[in-house]
């Protein structure tokens, strides 16, 4: 017997999502609801604190992470779309509260974190249908979501379950684009090399778009092909998935 | 000056001390290698396998002709000194094979010092016993010591081995444990998988680059029900 | 790839003629005192190599074969992540027990005929071994490698004190030759092609033709350096792993040059970190698994070698004497925090390297330490300084492609997330090498103002507003964003943020 699927589902944003791409959010919330689930969306959303905390400056990832924990008392799983974040909630908010007075709580809701097409498939158990025209698309795996959060394969399966899709893999799937927060702006030229490697490996795949579940790998993979002018686009998988599953 | 620095010494073991990491020892896990076990005939085929991939040759021979086949091969390659331990039980049975024979057996019976130019420069191989092998990866277990000195196996262009199949071990944890050497290690203990290599320049393969540019392996089949 | 000629410890030439080449930069410190500026620039060095097209594919190529290499060594990931959490449990116990081990490893070596020397510093290191030559009247040594050597500046130090100091390893000889440095631990000379090995033989050793021929070129460093073995008054190499138990050293190789250096001349001198002792011979067995395939994707390498002493009594050949010297050189201090610690399990294989996008793309010269890659990344800055390696720590992405592969289990990017805490900040109690002194008011500063909004919805509201509606205003020459558009467009926010459209319209509804 499986254990009763959850009906009801916080969302958290993230800040990149929130600037960048709204309508990936947007699309998370209506994969949920599409499931069965009952979004609530706190108000007071900022970040997860990540930039800070990757640079050392711990306190101030803590001072921001607090008053986000906090927004989530209540026993609910906690939905993100993006593997960083997640990750960051997951795995990194033990650490960060580690021998501090709030310990136990950020430790009770990490355990309640997941990636959104983690929950879509692991817990809620979705099954797609296309609606979409024939598309080609490629995947860039972002590495928090592979190694920090631990992701294995759910948002390829999603692709999968759509007919009309073809997902031409990228022959370094596995290998960073780059982006690594901070690293993009103090290390430009090595980061810069980077992208443009990952941009030339979505390019040779002959897809239409790639695909990612971190807003930052979507924001610089963009951001280089922009500037070569390619004929790619890139797209968050939330939004990809609910462009193509949705009657207009 | 067995300690030149005792001062550096207690410096160090105080430092060491003093970050008092304490802490319960992790438990080691070995079933991933001890569940690697394979028969007989089964550990003979994998340590030519693995050996053969790195240009390892092998001889066939049986207990009773394993000599023989040492000098045939010995022969036909053309070999003008084979160096050997003459004081070994295999020793004393290829000396009796060799007599006579156009390759010339050289005695490695006195302190390298007397003849280290001609070691360099004139041994044509080397011949070596071998305490057993490792079918995993492919290997030769070796202890060098008086009766075997530790160039022979090392110096001349080409390393004559023999090998028992009956003494092929299934790892070298477990060779480790069988042999005993975790108790008492020989002076010099050595696995020996293949002619020296290197892919120093552009990861291209080339043998021999400092030591033997060719393994030969007499392997023995002494396997119970092996024809004799 | 067989390349790891040496895997054990690998080691290199020294930097005796640094300012010689031009891919090595004038870093010539042996105790390293933890400074606070640093004109070592990470970014300007990988920029520069960056550039260099030749050395972006040559190592591409090579790191390609080398991790298919090695993911055909595992092809069952349950075995491996076994394999793995033995070799992580093995080296934890051997931390854990660290002094106990070394005092026990010191006896069985005095026992096994071994003598054994301190030293807290590469001075006191280089010093040591000066003597142990000069008492012997030795004027010719033979290496193996060592990349502790590496970090003592042994061959500069030897040689200006008439000693000449030769490296036997092919890739070592190859790049001590053109006085350079290692651009790789297992691989030293992985950077040049054979074109320019072909040049530098023809012009460097005496008689020799030019050829491009690999067989050729390896006879050539065969006939010469086989001479030196058999002239040569001492030898010296690393450790791979030395036992407690029995007194043993252990060396792992492919080439022989390890064996020719510790068994030919009357004198071995072996120099090892203080970190690679482990308690029992038979929990060498898994490393050495786990080392010759993480390195090279070997199953198992030509030699694996096993010293318990020198030669014996009847013995007709061996060292008259071999040494043990036991080097520190930060390494206590590192082993002081309990985080940190981790970084000592580290058995050299270099596959962090391997698999490292940023090594990849910039070699190892570009990071002017004596170790490369990830794990030079957090050995260097704990040996030498955090403030002065600031930049190194954050020259990672954090992508976590080096702890996934590495045989002992290192979390290097958590590593390098503390050392970036530690280069901004002196807390009390930390016992890292220059902790606080690469802190700067305008980081500081900057990670205050974000925190500031961001822990505040209606800033971080008001902020995103702005964001949004000046959004194709955002000036180009914002440092950041400057920097950003070296390789990219401005991103651009969105016109209305996901969370401005929920609070006007409401949560969507299916």
């Amino acid at each position: 017997m499986n254990a009763p699927k959850p009906t009801k589902a916080y969302f958290y944003g993230t800040c990149l999502v929130d600037l960048f791409f709204p309508d990936a959010g947007m699309a998370g919330i209506q994969l949920l609801q599409r499931a069965g689930v009952e979004v609530v969306f706190p108000e007071g959303q900022t970040c997860c604190g990540q930039p800070a905390y990757n640079c050392g400056f711990f306190e101030e990832a803590r001072a921001v992470a607090r008053t986000q924990i906090a927004l989530f008392p209540e026993d609910l799983p906690v939905i993100l779309p993006s593997g960083s974040c997640a990750g960051m909630m997951k795995h990194h908010y033990p650490d960060l509260f580690r021998g501090q007075p709030e310990e136990a709580a950020a430790l009770a809701f990490s355990a309640r974190v997941y990636e959104l097409t983690q929950f879509l498939v692991d817990v809620l158990e979705v099954r797609l249908e296309d609606l979409g025209q024939p598309v080609k698309v490629t995947w860039h795996s972002s590495c928090h979501a592979l190694r920090d959060l631990g992701l294995k394969g759910q948002p390829q399966a999603l692709i999968g379950q759509l007919a009309h899709v073809e997902l031409a893999p990228l022959a370094r799937e596995r290998e960073c684009c780059g982006f690594g927060g901070t690293f993009s702006v103090r290390h430009p030229e090595i980061s810069g090399a980077m992208s443009c490697d990952k941009a030339a490996d979505a390019l040779a795949t002959g897809a239409e778009v790639v695909l990612s579940t971190d807003g930052g790998c979507l924001l610089n993979v963009k951001g280089v092909l922009e500037a070569q002018a390619a004929p790619m686009r890139v797209q968050h998988i939330a939004e990809f998935l609910w462009e193509r599953t949705h009657a207009r | 000056m067995s300690d030149a620095r005792p001062d550096s010494r207690s410096a160090i073991l105080a430092r060491l001390r003093a970050a008092g990491s304490g802490g319960p020892l992790p438990d080691l896990d070995t079933a991933v290698l001890e569940r690697r076990r394979w028969t007989p005939a089964e550990r003979v085929r994998r340590l030519r396998q693995g050996m053969e991939a790195i240009h390892a040759e092998f001889l066939e021979a049986r207990p009773d002709d394993w000599p023989a086949v040492i000098r045939a091969f010995c022969e036909r390659e053309g070999l003008r000194t084979l160096l050997f331990g003459p004081t070994t039980e295999a020793g004393r049975r290829l000396a009796e094979a060799m007599a006579g024979s156009a390759t010339t057996l050289r005695p490695y019976d006195a302190p390298v010092e007397t003849f280290k130019a001609e070691l360099f420069q004139s041994v044509d191989a080397g011949f070596t016993t071998t305490l057993g092998g490792v079918a995993e990866t492919g290997g030769l277990l070796l202890a060098p010591g008086p009766r075997e000195p530790r160039l022979l196996s090392l110096v001349p262009p080409l390393h004559l081995a023999l090998l028992r199949a009956s003494t092929i071990h299934d790892t070298l944890w477990s060779a480790i444990r069988a042999l005993g050497w975790g108790q008492a290690a020989p002076q010099n203990a050595l696995m020996i998988s293949g002619p020296s290599k290197t892919a120093d320049i552009e990861q291209t393969l080339a043998y021999g680059v400092h030591g033997p540019k060719r393994l030969v392996v007499a392997l023995v089949d002494d396997l119970p029900g092996s024809p004799k | 790839m067989h390349g790891e000629t040496d895997m054990n410890e690998g080691g290199p030439s020294g930097r005796f003629a640094p300012s010689a080449s031009p891919l090595v930069h004038p870093h010539v410190v042996t105790e390293r005192s933890p400074a606070t500026t640093s004109d070592l620039s990470f970014r300007a060095s990988a920029a520069k190599a960056l550039g260099d097209v030749q050395l972006r594919a040559n190592f591409r190529r090579a790191m390609d074969g080398l991790m298919a290499k090695r993911a055909a060594q595992f092809p069952d990931p349950g075995d491996l992540q076994e394999l793995r959490d033995l070799g992580t449990a093995v080296r934890a116990r051997s931390l854990l027990r660290l002094p106990e081990l070394l005092e026990q490893l010191e006896a069985s070596c005095s026992r096994n005929g071994i003598q054994v020397h301190w030293a807290e510093t590469c001075d006191q290191a280089n010093a040591l071994i000066l003597g142990l030559l000069q008492a012997k009247g030795a004027t010719r040594l033979v290496k193996g490698k060592s990349m502790v050597s590496e970090e003592m500046h042994l061959n500069a130090f030897l040689e200006s004190h008439g000693i000449e100091s030769l490296e036997s390893d092919l890739g070592e000889y190859i790049i001590q030759l053109d006085h350079e440095t290692p651009s790789h631990i297992i691989m030293p000379a992985i950077h040049k092609n054979k074109g320019q090995i072909a040049r530098q033989f023809s012009q460097k050793i005496k008689d020799a033709k030019y050829t491009e021929d690999v067989d050729e070129l390896t006879a050539l460093a065969r006939k010469v350096l086989r001479q030196k073995f058999l002239e040569a008054d001492a030898g010296l190499s690393g450790v791979n792993f030395a036992v407690a138990e029995t007194g043993t050293l252990c060396l792992v190789e492919n080439e022989g040059n390890g064996r020719m250096s510790t068994h030919v001349p009357p004198l071995h001198i072996a120099v090892m970190g203080l970190e690679k002792v482990v308690a029992r011979l038979e929990d060498v067995a898994p490393l050495y698994a786990l080392l010759t395939r993480s390195a090279t994707g070997q199953p198992v390498s030509t030699y694996f070698n096993l010293i318990s002493g020198p030669r014996a009594e009847g013995e007709k050949d061996g060292p008259r004497e071999v040494h043990l010297v036991i080097l520190d050189n930060g390494r206590s201090r590192i082993y002081g925090d309990p985080q940190l610690q981790a970084t000592l399990r580290c058995i050299r294989c270099g596959a962090c390297m391997n698999h490292c996008p940023v090594y990849t793309r910039v070699g190892g010269h570009a990071y002017e330490a004596v170790y490369p890659g990830p794990i030079g990344k957090i050995l260097t800055p704990q040996m030498e300084g955090v403030g002065l390696r600031h930049d190194l720590i954050h020259g990672s992405s954090l992508c976590g492609a080096c702890s996934e592969v590495c045989p002992v289990e290192i979390p290097i990017p958590d590593i390098l997330v503390r050392l970036r805490r530690e280069a901004t900040h002196a807390d009390a109690g930390s016992k890292v090498a220059g902790k606080g002194t690469g802190r700067t008011a305008a980081e500081d500063l900057a990670w205050r103002a974000w925190a500031a909004v961001l822990k505040r919805p209606g800033l971080y509201r008001f902020s995103v507003w702005f964001a949004t509606r000046f959004r194709r205003f955002i000036p180009g020459g914002l440092p950041l964003l400057k920097a950003w558009t070296m390789s990219r467009t401005k991103p651009l926010p969105a016109p209305r943020s996901l969370q401005e459209r929920l609070r006007s319209e409401g949560l969507p509804r299916v």
